[in-house]
């Protein structure tokens, strides 16, 4: 079985009618750090639940280092599982929380106080053993609930949008911490969340959910510079879609007609055919203001934002409407105006409509 | 809005006197030193109370109330948990919907026709005159505040709390001991204080599958005041009141402690 160490295998999940997963097959490397990315009601957190034993498949199985575990009840799977809502005992303090999984686990009295006090340690949290989880803030209980997951030393560590409830400046700290732990610990992660960033910023590989199937699997780059379908170009950051015609195809050059009859000059692909139909993305970070090498357009200027560390302008051109992002130091003309912009062949990406 | 308010104030006191009244006016007559229970009261004394407690027939009455209350406590508690445990998070389901509607009958039906239904099959299975009897019925309708009570509590608990002991490595029995039940304490607890109360109070069913030996204080008071009205009924109604107020204070508080544990 190569070296995945989670695998699913033809996996479906379906609630009466509604199918929520459809025949996913996903491989999970050892140490791997995977993010399941979709928008809410695309299947993410159920594939979370089979893998923890919340739920079980209608179909398929899922096989962890090379035991079939999609018949296991949860509490002998080994996982550890971090919730959105942090799932601490209301009625226990800290340390009993964090000693739980030792406590399920016979062992003994010592050992549980002396990791339970290294854990505690380790999430910066010594002095509040004594506190019940409401008293603490919400950034303290979701690091007792990563201490809870990890105390254990599970191998594979299960996140359902653990950041979700966070305010910005805590969440980019956490996805730090979190990060530093999975690379520390070696630990085999999958964090489900809906938030592109997070996904782009701590993931080895990312999975883009939709309707309960893989739109595409990759490395957060691959997913950002190569998206294969519309819904990944648009849901990862923010995109310009542009449609057209193939009107020739040079080598690895391809001319496009746009709808107003413009023409620009894309990198050509295998599944460029003369005369069919197209859509495109760019970027809004790859077009730069005025002439330049490779393709350039006559816009007009419909909106100038002012975004503190760039500007971000809407131009109207080539029959349809982009969105530009620009350096602020670099002050553009105002609403109305028109303006030259430029892109390079390579940065427009042919995208599944 | 300012006459709402006034009007508001109005009836909400209006409906509190009316609910309290009656309780205000019997309690005093406890204390009289008449042997009629009624007013002008003439002077105190704690007559009455010697009276409950040496007259056979109340000592034993509440003897029977006590046993009778605690064993319908008892079950009423453990089988309406039970029951609220295997009705939770399956509302959807018209089948369970179905049974939670039979769970919560024995508050609707009339206490005459099950105490008569009840007569007749447990003279068949031996249990009439019996304080099984007894408790059974009181039980019945004891079980529906305890699933009402259990289930509230259990439909606000989180769920995920469970998935999360289990996947910590806690076993199905240990996340129920561990997890599930600490956190519907509060609704036992007030569950079990209904299903007592239920007990004490209940007249109909007892007149019907009771035998003289099982003769509650509800009951005794029911026949003294249709042979003679002694203020130790007021006397008794007094106990009633400031035993059962104690209790659900007292258990109330001790779960609020175990639950919020030491908050500075």
């Amino acid at each position: 079985m190569d070296n995945s160490f989670i695998r699913f295998d033809d996996v479906s999940k379906s609630f009466g009618a509604l199918k929520v997963v459809e025949e996913l097959n996903l491989d999970i490397g050892k140490g791997e750090f995977v993010s399941l990315l979709g928008p809410s009601g695309s299947g993410k957190t159920t594939i979370l639940m089979m893998l923890a034993g919340f739920e079980n498949p209608t179909s398929g199985a899922i096989w962890s280092d090379r035991k079939r575990i999609d018949k296991l009840p949860p509490h002998k799977r080994n996982m550890g599982v971090v919730f959105q809502n942090y799932a601490l005992f209301p009625h226990m303090t800290v340390s009993e929380n964090i000693a739980f999984p030792l406590k399920m686990r016979g062992t003994s009295r010592a050992d549980t106080s002396e990791r339970v006090k290294r854990a505690l340690d380790m999430v910066q949290l010594g002095a509040l053993a004594e506190r019940r989880p409401s008293q603490l803030s919400g950034g303290q209980q979701q690091r007792v609930a990563l201490a809870r997951a990890l105390i254990f030393e599970p191998e594979v560590v299960l996140m359902d949008e653990p950041l979700g409830a966070l305010d910005k400046q805590l969440r980019e700290q956490m996805q730090l911490d979190i990060r530093d732990l999975h690379k520390r610990l070696g630990l085999t992660v999958v964090f489900v969340t809906h938030d592109q960033t997070e996904a782009l910023t701590m993931s080895d590989r990312i999975a883009v959910f939709n309707h309960g199937k893989i739109e595409q699997i990759g490395s957060p780059s691959e997913i950002y510079d190569h998206p294969s379908t519309r819904f990944v170009a648009e849901f990862i950051g923010e995109t310009n879609l542009v449609a057209g015609s193939v009107h020739s195809i040079d080598g690895h050059e391809a001319v496009i007609r746009l709808e107003n009859n413009e023409v620009i000059k894309v990198v050509a692909k295998d599944r460029l055919r003369s005369g069919s139909k197209v859509v495109f993305s760019i970027r809004p970070e790859r077009i730069g203001l005025g002439a330049g090498p490779g393709n350039t357009l006559e816009t007009r200027i419909s909106d100038v934002v002012y975004y503190g560390d760039h500007l971000r302008l809407l131009l109207s051109g080539g029959g349809q409407s982009f969105v530009v992002k620009t350096d602020r130091n670099r002050l553009p003309p105002s609403v109305g105006d028109s303006l030259t912009v430029s892109f390079l062949p390579s940065d427009c990406w042919a995208v599944d409509a | 809005m300012n006459f709402l308010r006034v009007s508001k104030i109005v009836f909400g006191s209006v409906a509190v006197f009316f609910l309290l009244a009656p309780l205000f006016a019997i309690l005093p007559l406890a204390f009289t030193n008449s042997a009629f229970l009624n007013y002008p009261i003439p002077g105190y004394s704690t007559r009455w109370f010697e009276e409950l407690l040496t007259a056979e027939v109340w000592r034993r009455s509440i003897i029977n109330s006590l046993i009778i209350g605690c064993g319908t406590t008892l079950l009423a508690t453990v089988l309406g948990t039970l029951g609220a445990l295997g009705l939770r998070g399956t509302q959807l389901s018209p089948v369970f919907s179905f049974i939670k509607t039979v769970f919560l009958l024995p508050m609707v039906v009339p206490a005459v026709v099950l105490g008569v239904g009840m007569q007749l099959m447990f003279a068949r299975y031996g249990l009439a005159n019996s304080y099984l009897g007894v408790i059974i019925a009181h039980t019945v309708v004891g079980v529906p505040f305890v699933v009402v009570n259990v289930l509230t509590v259990l439909q606000g608990s989180d769920r995920r709390l469970e998935q999360a002991a289990a996947s910590l490595g806690a076993a199905p029995y240990v996340v129920l001991g561990k997890i599930t039940l600490p956190l519907a304490l509060p609704g036992i607890v007030s569950g079990a204080v209904f299903a007592f109360a239920t007990s004490l109070d209940e007249v109909v069913l007892t007149l019907f599958v009771a035998g003289p030996n099982q003769r509650t204080l509800a009951r005794q008071m029911f026949s003294t005041i249709r042979e003679n009205i002694s203020p130790a009924i007021a006397a008794a109604a007094f106990l009633f009141i400031v035993g059962t107020t104690l209790i659900a204070i007292a258990l109330n508080l001790s779960v609020r402690v175990s639950q919020r544990g030491s908050r500075q």
